[in-house]
């Protein structure tokens, strides 16, 4: 009796399974379908993002030329008789030639609306034109001049022309105009050295990163050779030496807190104590530098602490079984073992430290500057605050350029994570 | 002489003071055959010339040139006529700034301001004479520390120890930066703080309802009173977190929970580390991304569907910062789901449950301690994170829970009071300390406990 019942419990059981299993595989395809959906978000962004990104600034490392027939007249450059060629009225050149193009423009608020075509930078080409070669004077010649922010949108199809003429910057005319020059074939296409070369403008068409790129430059050697040294003997002492006290404890806890605490709070640091207390001029690259290795030294000491760590015991047993004492075990022994590994750690904070602006906006690394940095105590701006900066502006063709920049600064990031996984991967051992 | 010259020169000298060292112990043992006769290595000898050759004066430089710009402004102070030395200090400032720029040669003083320009050429004396008084003092002190050790050094001179003492107090030194950095943090931040509450009472900045930090600048200005109700800022803050962890959390975590049981070993290794390029973007990139292609998507969106949603909504802010988290939350969370052991997840599907039920009934259970761990990290990540609501969040302290709505935040405000010229002492630019002070506790209160259960939790297992 009781086996029988036991059997029909069992069959009862089994069935009540075989009726809910139906329903629970489709809960378990649901549940693995939402999975699948999660982690296509993240990569669906990552997608979305560099399209978007690329799309809107692999424009803005070309740039658009207009050549202009210039007669580089005497009566212009030399009013004297005596060439001034450093401060000559080059825009005169410029606007004369463009005035030859169009002939039949003569009001002067058309004539005025036509030298807008090219950059207020035209005259500048000229100048550096004429001091390489310096048989132009009075001679005729053809020379490119970088078009207009707007002229340069629109040759890049930012600027729609079919909008109503009240909302385009360009105006009917100007379009006429640029059409005509296109037919002639004036109009070029050619590499935006210039965002490589300049400093920050007002100008979009002269606005380029060279500064931004040095003063990131400065920062992170500051950073580095703080950040380094400091970092690996703060992780040596507490791997090494540290007694497991109370005070170990301490310094454990803190340095973990430190690689949270929120990177502004950093910048409002620099700012009381860098620059109020000590005295370091603002917007220095010497003060970006120490907030950042400040920044970074909690990530490059839990990186060669872990470093540290992955060297084997038997390597410091040997070591003092021969003889050597604890600070030559860790420094002939230790220290060379988990170098690699320590590296690859300081060029990870580094690349993080490359990326951080919300410090760098406390200590007034965000003013407007055009000169590129030449020390570490000159005002500067840094990659990504010049990013932010260009992201502020209104013009679309900054715009362009800031997706440049970008695409700029995490090439770099993008080589630095590659040098740090190939320096893991190369160095990595197996013990 | 240059203080870089001077550090070199320094280097220098204990360069020399190495190899003399060095000598004077072989000669000591009675010759290089004979070293084993020495206590140490002949090097440590060399090296214990050295570090009290260079440290001493090094130390002493750098304690000078901080010191240095402060005793050179008392100095020229005390020599200006008295009418100038009766200013207020913010128009002494000015002055001494112009003497700084007239004596570098960056400006040029009026001819009938001869008060300034004796001041320059005061200025300038005192300075040379400062860099010749500490260049004789450094070098002074390099030698007579080079001399004093060398005549230390016999054969039985135990110099290893010394230097590794030396060697351990610098490593000390090195590992305390850490905490002094801590130490900083708080006291600056608390100072002005402090200096802020003197003016605006505590109860206003924690329970005032209305923030608008304009104070006037002229007794007799109208309409900037500056009111300092910091409320409108937590909830924003609070709004744009919310947002931002309903984002990361679900997904970080169906990825983490997808990565770990369902993916195959090789879209494991392909989406792990593209999902980690997201944590590699820069702050700045994700506020382009969130205030020029977010915002605008989103707006057309509420539009299209008749909603009204302001340019700079909470919701585009907080949903790039959530998908900006999506890799803390991720990967503290796969650590978690991992930690728990293996005999666990055996058992539920031995007993015949499906993956999704295991999941669900017994791994997550196990694993919520560690989860929740992370998550307080993700929170406090997310309160703290500067540039997107910098960049895509608004201005205006709107008290609202309405995501469609502008709000801003506690970061956004420490930035715009902090950010262009103003002078330090006004309420205006303490209030960002004392906001900064807020916030630096927030995070570190959540940072402890998620930073404690995440250890407690992963020790359980163990």
């Amino acid at each position: 009796m009781k086996a029988r019942a036991a059997e029909l419990s069992t069959r009862g059981t089994r069935k009540a399974v075989e009726a809910g299993l139906g329903r629970r595989h489709r809960k378990e395809t649901l549940f693995h379908m939402f999975g699948l959906l999660a982690t296509a978000v993240g990569i669906v962004f990552l997608g979305i993002f560099f399209f978007s990104l690329i799309s809107k600034g692999a424009s803005a490392f070309t740039q658009t030329f207009i050549e202009l027939e210039i007669e580089f007249s005497e009566e212009v450059l030399a009013p004297g008789g005596e060439p001034d060629l450093q401060y000559a009225d080059y825009d005169a050149l410029v606007r004369d030639a463009l005035w030859r193009e169009f002939p039949a423009v003569t009001d002067r608020r058309e004539r005025r609306e036509l030298t807008r075509l090219v950059s207020a930078a035209a005259g500048y080409r000229l100048r550096d034109a004429i001091a390489e070669n310096p048989d132009l004077l009075g001679a005729r010649q053809r020379v490119s001049v970088p078009a207009s922010a707007d002229i340069d949108m629109l040759a890049k199809g930012n600027i729609d022309r079919n909008q109503a003429a009240a909302q385009r910057p360009l105006s009917d005319r100007q379009l006429h105009w640029i059409d005509s020059l296109a037919e002639r074939g004036r109009l070029q296409t050619k590499f935006n050295a210039a965002l490589f070369t300049n400093g920050d403008s007002r100008e979009p068409e002269l606005a380029g990163i060279q500064g931004a790129l040095l003063g990131s430059f400065y920062m992170l050697i500051v950073t580095i050779a703080l950040s380094f040294p400091l970092g690996v003997a703060a992780a040596i002492y507490l791997e090494e030496f540290a007694p497991k006290n109370r005070w170990a404890d301490l310094i454990e806890v803190n340095i973990n807190n430190l690689a949270a605490v929120p990177s502004i709070v950093f910048g409002l640091l620099g700012l009381a104590v860098f620059i109020n207390w000590i005295g370091i001029p603002r917007s220095a690259p010497l003060v970006g530098g120490l907030v950042l290795a400040l920044l970074t030294l909690p990530v490059i000491i839990i990186a060669s602490r872990a470093a540290i760590k992955s060297v084997p015991p038997s390597i410091r047993e040997a070591a003092l079984g021969v003889g050597a004492s604890r600070m030559q075990v860790v420094f002939h022994h230790v220290l060379p073992l988990a170098l690699p590994g320590m590296l690859t750690g300081a060029i990870i904070g580094m690349s993080r430290a490359l990326g951080e602006t919300a410090p760098l906006l406390m200590i007034g690394m965000v003013a407007f500057i055009v000169d590129p940095p030449s020390g570490f105590t000159d005002p500067a701006t840094a990659l990504p605050v010049q990013i932010f900066l260009w992201a502020d502006s209104p013009e679309r063709a900054f715009a362009e350029r800031t997706s440049a920049a970008i695409i700029v600064l995490l090439a770099f990031l993008l080589v630095m994570n590659l040098a740090a996984i190939i320096m893991r991967k190369r160095f990595a051992r197996q013990w | 002489m240059q203080p870089t010259t001077l550090a070199l020169v320094l280097i220098a000298l204990s360069v020399m003071g190495f190899y003399l060292g060095r000598n004077r112990a072989l000669a000591a043992a009675g010759g290089p055959r004979r070293n084993l006769r020495l206590h140490s290595l002949p090097d440590y000898y060399g090296y214990y010339v050295a570090i009290w050759c260079l440290l001493p004066a090094l130390g002493l430089v750098s304690l000078w040139i901080s010191i240095e710009p402060r005793v050179i402004e008392a100095l020229v102070v005390s020599g200006l006529p008295d009418a100038q030395r009766a200013l207020s200090p913010g128009q002494l400032d000015l002055l001494l700034n112009n003497v700084r720029n007239v004596a570098a040669g960056a400006a040029a003083a009026g001819d009938s301001d001869t008060a300034l320009k004796h001041a320059a050429a005061s200025f300038q004396e005192y300075s040379r004479a400062s860099r010749q008084l500490l260049a004789v003092a450094s070098l002074g002190l390099a030698t007579i520390g080079g001399v004093v050790t060398l005549r230390h050094i016999s054969a039985d001179f135990r110099a290893r120890n010394r230097v590794e003492d030396a060697f351990l107090a610098l490593l000390i030194i090195a590992s305390s930066v850490a905490v002094i950095t801590t130490v900083g943090i708080v006291l600056s931040v608390l100072f002005e703080a402090i200096r802020f509450f003197r003016e605006i009472p505590l109860t206003e900045f924690l329970f005032g309802l209305n923030w608008s930090p304009q104070t006037a600048i002229r007794a007799d200005q109208v309409g900037s009173s500056g009111s300092f109700g910091a409320v409108p800022l937590f909830t924003g803050t609070l709004l744009i977190t919310t947002i931002a962890m309903f984002v990361s959390v679900p997904v970080g975590l169906m990825t983490a929970i997808y990565l770990a049981e369902y993916s195959t070993r090789r879209v494991r290794s392909v989406a792990k580390p593209l999902l980690e390029i997201l944590a590699g973007i820069p702050t700045v990139v994700y506020g382009f991304f969130a205030a020029l292609t977010m915002a605008p998507a989103i707006r057309r969106a509420g539009e299209a569907i008749g909603l009204e949603v302001a340019s700079e909504s909470a919701l585009a802010a907080g949903v790039v910062m959530g998908i900006m988290i999506i890799p803390l939350v991720s990967s503290l969370s796969d650590d978690a789901i991992n930690a728990v052991p293996r005999a666990m997840r055996d058992g539920a599907l031995g007993l015949g449950s499906t993956r999704s039920e295991t999941m669900i009934r017994v791994i997550l259970p196990a694993a919520l301690p560690g989860i929740i761990g992370g998550i307080l990290l993700a929170v406090s990540r997310a309160i703290g994170e500067t540039m997107i609501v910098v960049m895509a969040a608004g201005l205006a302290a709107n008290l609202t829970a309405n995501p469609f709505e502008a709000v801003t935040t506690v970061t956004v405000q420490i930035v715009t009071l902090l950010v262009g010229d103003q002078e330090f002492d006004s309420a205006k630019t303490l209030a960002a300390f004392a906001l900064g002070l807020v916030l630096f506790v927030a995070t570190l209160g959540l940072n402890v406990v998620g930073l404690q259960v995440v250890r407690k939790y992963r020790e359980q297992y163990e």
